[in-house]
């Protein structure tokens, strides 16, 4: 048994008072790796289990199969009725939920503190105790349909991301819905789901934390009883999937939708992730994210767009690094009624431009510093908050010791290395340009 | 097997009580405020609350509050927008404005170290807020593209409709951020009118959680709210809930339906209001595990939401619910959701469906109170509603307190099968208007 014992004690901070969230890990003998974070504020605890499986490891043409499968596993199993595990955690007052991304799929409860064996049970029932029936299939696809309706369908912003995601993405899955294309989703059945389970379900491919008012020796002990007798699924591989190539050519498209009210601009480049050891540079995007479109009145976009021309209502640069692959910086400009989105794309390439001559204004730079310093101490109030931090980096390539150096990294950027990353990301032939726009308005 | 342990576990256990210590101060010039010290993270939430919202514009000057609240962040004192914008980046605390209809409120956050700094800068605010033209014209047009994109959006339309219904030419009848029309004609005036009108002492609340001692805070308030105005006692219209039962469509391209659907609801203060809150637990409150969800989503498959819930404003009560499906289902939804509404009117709800409401609302109740953040809000609501501080340890009696008998009685009065209203936003099939 692997064992060990870490307190992020944070950073070397000219603060007051220093953000500290007590953090340990084990690994259990069958694989599956344990964090357990205490915060004993509230006699409240979260479980999270987390599977190295996500959308973007989805065969061709069964996409949506991940996102159906966490549908799915509400269903009957060996020693739970279906929705039972629902039922019971909400007859103790708890709540729970599952959530599906490209690169992971969680499941979590949140319960009273004393109340941790009982969900660890069912949880770990439904590793591998799953039942499905036939029956499941056809009635559970259909509300899937209808949350594509819901979330996808029903908005003209998230079908043009979805056009978009997909012309970034030309060889990576990443380019496909996580929730599935629909002509996908209507033929998805019973040994689809079957087959992705029984291949990535197991505690040598998941990951357990445990955030609240709990110690490591009783989460240990729970664990071990409850996980630690699964056996490991030898047939887990490492994921392997297949990456983008050399980008040649940037791409444009417009995407005409007649219940669009508002048009926009929005310009999505390929970027690179936090990787192990190499923290640097997503640390730099951030960075060049907020300078660029954090704050409407201080960002550059925002300052130029909207204040000084009022070419723009909002403006945006959005970055997220933690990511199994390459992932995207963005930027969003969306116009005044007068302004056309070229004159409001031109707007934003000349703001973005001028960036890259003048560079980095040093107060604007040490308010952000302070700004991210800050939010750690922030993040200590919401437990489950920190807890999604180490699944979704522990599902997406990254380590525990990763986690608890990134404030640090952040820290140690300088503007020397937010530019070199700038000069990096703004490559033209790596990026998608969009335009939402509504058929009949003509000018923009 | 599995089942046997736990209910076992249930019963052994219990449910566990909140422990929020909370303290009642009075600073020193009089304003009163709830306290919870939690020194193990070093910042502090406040939660800032004044009672009348928007449905205290005046008639015409629909959508003043809203836009008034947008400008608080937008220069005050000697900044303009993008000096109080660099302060307040520069101190790393944060202000968050919102307005509703029966309130306006004021969350921060702000660092224990920057403490006196944070509120200094939120105080001019508050109470020196400049209104640049600039700044009002930037901000209305954010507005105006907000309510455009409202106007598309079918959940959005949906409430519109359902207010418009329901409430007629009451403030309550007409979106709280106004319309393209009264916007657009909003003055520096309506927005000064507005900030003097609902900024006041009289209808004033106060809580704070974190790194903050009784001693501390009552100067710090003193500072930050004691020149405010006493107030001029405005008080929302009285306004009747018109709608009768029925099915209303709003044709707007889109595959799926949205519908809101529900009838007048009951008193937060009312004898019965536990009963209708466990009521309506059972019915659609529960997530998944409501009798609702279950008829509608499991069974059938024909959503991936549907839920209802009690809406308690000022001046009126409801009880509501909401369900997408698309447009060739959105039919079979309905009529799914109106034998449910008349089935749990004539039979209640069984021993066993009441007991695990109980079992789950009062195990919930705990959890509700685990952040700062959370628990400043939930404190300045329940002063605004007239509770005690001790509530939170005799609100879980209440919800156990609630019998077969009670909890039916109310069924068959709340639950009104035939005043049931559908409002259907979408291109439903087969669906006729009532």
């Amino acid at each position: 048994m692997l064992f060990r014992f870490l307190i992020i004690l944070g950073l070397c901070l000219p603060m007051q008072a220093v953000a500290q969230a007590q953090v340990s890990d084990l690994m259990l003998d069958n694989g599956m790796q344990v964090v357990v974070i205490e915060d004993h504020r509230a006699p409240v605890v979260v479980q999270m289990v987390w599977y190295k499986v996500g959308a973007a490891d989805e065969a061709p043409g069964k996409s949506g199969i991940a996102h159906f499968l966490e549908h799915l596993m509400f269903k009957k199993t060996g020693n739970l009725a279906s929705g039972e595990l629902s039922d019971t955690v909400a007859a103790n007052g708890g709540s729970d939920n599952a959530f599906t991304s490209q690169d992971y799929t969680g499941y979590y409860q949140r319960v009273a503190a004393d109340r941790l064996g009982l969900i660890m049970k069912m949880e770990a029932d439904r590793m591998v105790g799953l039942q499905l029936s036939v029956d499941d299939i056809a009635t559970e696809r259909d509300v899937v349909i209808e949350e594509r309706n819901q979330r996808t369908e029903s908005t003209p912003g998230a079908l043009f991301n979805e056009q978009k995601q997909a012309a970034l993405y030309m060889n990576h899955n990443y380019g496909v819905p996580v929730i599935g294309w629909m002509h996908e989703i209507e033929k998805l059945n019973f040994d689809d789901a079957i087959a992705f389970y029984k291949l990535h379900y197991a505690p040598n491919n998941a990951i357990l934390v445990v955030a609240g008012d709990v110690t490591l020796e009783q989460v240990k002990a729970l664990a071990e009883q409850y996980y630690g007798v699964i056996p490991a699924n030898q047939s887990v591989k490492p994921r392997q999937r297949t990456q983008e190539p050399p980008h040649r050519s940037a791409r444009r498209m417009t995407y005409y939708d007649e219940r669009v009210a508002q048009p926009y601009v929005s310009r999505t480049y390929l970027a690179p992730e936090r990787d192990n050891d190499d923290q640097k540079t997503a640390a730099a995007l951030v960075y060049l994210a907020e300078i660029l479109g954090g704050s409407a009145a201080t960002s550059i976009l925002g300052k130029a767009l909207q204040f000084d021309t009022q070419k723009a209502v909002y403006t945006s640069a959005y970055y997220s690094g933690t990511s199994l692959d390459d992932t995207t910086f963005g930027l969003i400009a969306v116009p005044v009624p007068d302004v056309s989105l070229q004159e409001v794309e031109d707007a934003m390439d000349a703001a973005i431009a001028g960036f890259m001559k003048s560079g980095i204004d040093l107060e604007t730079f040490e308010r952000i510093k302070l700004q991210m310093r800050a939010s750690e101490i922030y993040a200590m109030d919401n437990v489950q908050g920190i807890a999604n931090r180490y699944g979704a980096a522990l599902t997406q390539g990254l380590t525990i010791s990763d986690v608890q150096d990134w404030p640090q990294v952040l820290q140690d950027v300088t503007t020397e290395q937010i530019m070199t990353a700038a000069q990096l990301v703004f490559e033209r032939k790596s990026s998608v340009t969009g335009w939402l726009m509504n058929p009949k308005g003509d000018s923009k | 097997m599995i089942r046997i342990l736990m209910v076992l576990v249930v019963l052994c256990s219990g449910p566990v009580q909140a422990e929020v210590k909370i303290k009642t101060l009075t600073s020193p010039s009089g304003i009163a405020a709830w306290l919870v010290e939690e020194p193990t993270i070093p910042f502090t939430a406040l939660e800032i609350m004044f009672s009348g919202g928007a449905a205290l514009d005046v008639a015409d000057k629909r959508g003043a509050a809203y836009l008034m609240m947008g400008l608080l962040e937008e220069g005050s004192g000697d900044m303009d927008a993008q000096a109080f914008a660099a302060a307040q980046e520069a101190l790393a605390a944060s202000f968050s404005f919102d307005v509703y209809d029966d309130t306006v409120s004021i969350s921060v956050r702000f660092l224990t170290e920057n403490r006196a700094d944070s509120l200094a800068l939120l105080k001019t605010a508050l109470t020196q807020p400049r209104f640049d033209p600039e700044a009002i014209e930037r901000v209305r047009a954010q507005v105006l593209s907000i309510l455009a994109s409202d106007a598309q959006d079918p959940d959005t339309v949906a409430g519109a409709k359902w207010s418009q219904l329901a409430f007629g030419n009451h403030a309550y009848g007409a979106s709280r951020k106004g319309t393209l029309s009264s916007i657009a004609a909003l003055t520096r005036d309506d927005i000064a009118a507005a900030h003097a009108m609902l900024f006041v002492r009289d209808t004033l609340f106060v809580s704070a959680v974190g790194d903050i001692s009784e001693a501390e805070l009552g100067p710090l308030l003193d500072n930050l709210l004691g020149g405010l105005p006493e107030g001029g006692g405005h008080k929302t219209a009285p306004v009747e809930f018109a709608m009768k039962g029925g099915l209303t469509v709003v044709d707007l391209t889109t595959p799926q339906s949205v519908a809101l659907f529900g009838h007048a609801g009951i008193d937060r203060d009312h004898p019965d209001f536990f009963a209708a809150y466990v009521l309506n637990t059972i019915l659609g409150g529960r997530g998944v595990e409501s009798r609702l969800s279950l008829e509608v989503r499991e069974k059938r498959g024909l959503t991936y939401g549907v839920s209802s819930f009690l809406v308690g404003k000022e001046e009126a009560n409801m009880l509501m619910g909401q369900v997408a499906s698309a447009n060739d289902r959105i039919g079979e939804a309905i009529e799914v959701i109106r034998n449910e509404w008349a089935k749990m009117a004539r039979d209640g709800v069984s021993q066993s469906e009441l007991n695990d409401a109980q079992t789950y609302l009062t195990g919930a109740y705990p959890l509700r109170f685990d952040g700062n953040a959370k628990i400043a809000n939930i404190l300045v609501g329940m002063q605004r509603q007239g509770l005690s501080t001790d509530y939170i340890n005799t609100r879980n009696d209440q919800i156990n307190a609630v019998t077969l008998g009670e909890i039916n009685r109310v069924a068959a009065e709340l639950l009104q099968p035939e005043a049931l209203h559908f409002v259907v936003v979408g291109q439903p099939k087969g669906l006729n208007e009532e």
